[in-house]
């Protein structure tokens, strides 16, 4: 941001909370350094692991907590990619879970208070996205070979048109890592400077009632938002895996 | 209060590129009215559409984070 107002005043700074830091002291960030990135992201990955390796160890007939989690997680998700991208995307199911649950698991960690969210960062979602474009991108073609290109000639439409739309379908498919990347990012990062400058306001007698009643509503919409999202992730990787798989219009 | 006309430009750019949020907010309003209008109508086609008016959802606010994002660019990262 720009300089702070001097002397008192309103001084939020709702960026601050975004910032990589080094764990183990120092300031220099290299490629192996260990950031609270590193920790928060590992953090996800063992609440994950926890709960669906150990938790549903039990296989019991009647779930403990853990487990009925697991196992709900495990239905919507397959539900979802059976019905999105079709019988035959069966075999990508572990990898949309993957996804789903380690962009829902960090979301809902960042919620903690003081805690790093991680899919804030673009370089986070931005290594997912890529992964998911290439993977659809390579599936693509090995599966249809250059009958996928028919995914940019779209035969439904009139002869003159369709030069014209294959740019535009064009565009669009390569653009879509970037608007994959940055909507998740960008409504993280958004709510979480929304609740940061809620926070600040609270500092003024006058308004604080107010900002705290105002907080605990966007902390609810929050919580909602970092489901919507790691759903609407998954959910747009199965339907560019349903365009790779069957890419006739 | 002292400052370059430059970094005046700047905050003016990112409060325009403010504005695009709003805007985006009008297309999710419009994507979910008009859900919500057809599933009034037909209950029973409404509940296997919800993948779809998820992914409508995104592409529509997806727009509207971008013009977030230019705001943020010009707040925080242009200098």
């Amino acid at each position: 941001m720009a300089d702070a107002p001097a002397g008192g005043g309103l001084s939020i700074k709702p960026m601050d909370q975004f910032e990589v830091l080094p764990l183990f002291g120092g300031t220099e960030i290299r490629m192996f350094t260990i950031t609270n990135v590193t920790l928060w992201m590992f953090l996800a990955v063992l609440v994950i692991t926890l709960i669906l390796v150990l938790g549903s160890r039990g296989r019991a007939v009647v779930p403990s907590r853990a487990q009925s989690i697991a196992e709900m997680a495990y239905g919507f998700v397959y539900n979802m990619v059976i019905d999105v991208a079709g019988k035959d995307a069966g075999k990508f199911f572990p990898y949309i879970m993957t996804l789903f649950m380690f962009i829902l698991t960090a979301n809902l960690l960042g919620l903690i208070p003081t805690a790093f969210t991680t899919t804030s960062h673009i370089a986070v979602t931005a290594i997912m996205a890529f992964a998911v474009f290439i993977t659809v991108t390579v599936v693509g073609i090995v599966k249809n070979g250059t009958d996928f290109l028919s995914l940019f000639w779209v035969s439904s439409a009139p002869l003159i048109l369709r030069p014209i739309l294959a740019v535009i379908e064009l565009i669009s498919y390569f653009v879509r890592p970037v608007s994959h990347s940055v909507r998740l990012a960008g409504a993280i990062t958004a709510g979480h400077a929304v609740m940061k400058v809620f926070a600040g306001f609270a500092a003024f007698a006058a308004i604080a009632p107010l900002a705290i009643i105002a907080m605990v509503a966007i902390y609810a919409l929050e919580f909602l938002v970092a489901g919507i999202q790691a759903y609407v992730f998954a959910i747009l990787t199965c339907v560019y895996l349903k365009d790779a798989l069957h890419p006739h219009h | 209060m002292e400052g370059d006309i430059a970094q005046m430009g700047q905050f003016i750019g990112a409060g325009i590129a403010g504005l695009g949020a709003g805007l985006a907010a009008l297309g999710v309003g419009n994507v979910a009215g008009n859900f919500l209008a057809g599933a009034m109508r037909n209950h029973s086609a409404a509940g296997g559409q919800t993948a779809t008016i998820f992914i409508g959802i995104a592409f529509a606010e997806a727009l509207g984070i971008f013009s977030f994002l230019v705001a943020l660019l010009l707040m925080f990262a242009v200098t």
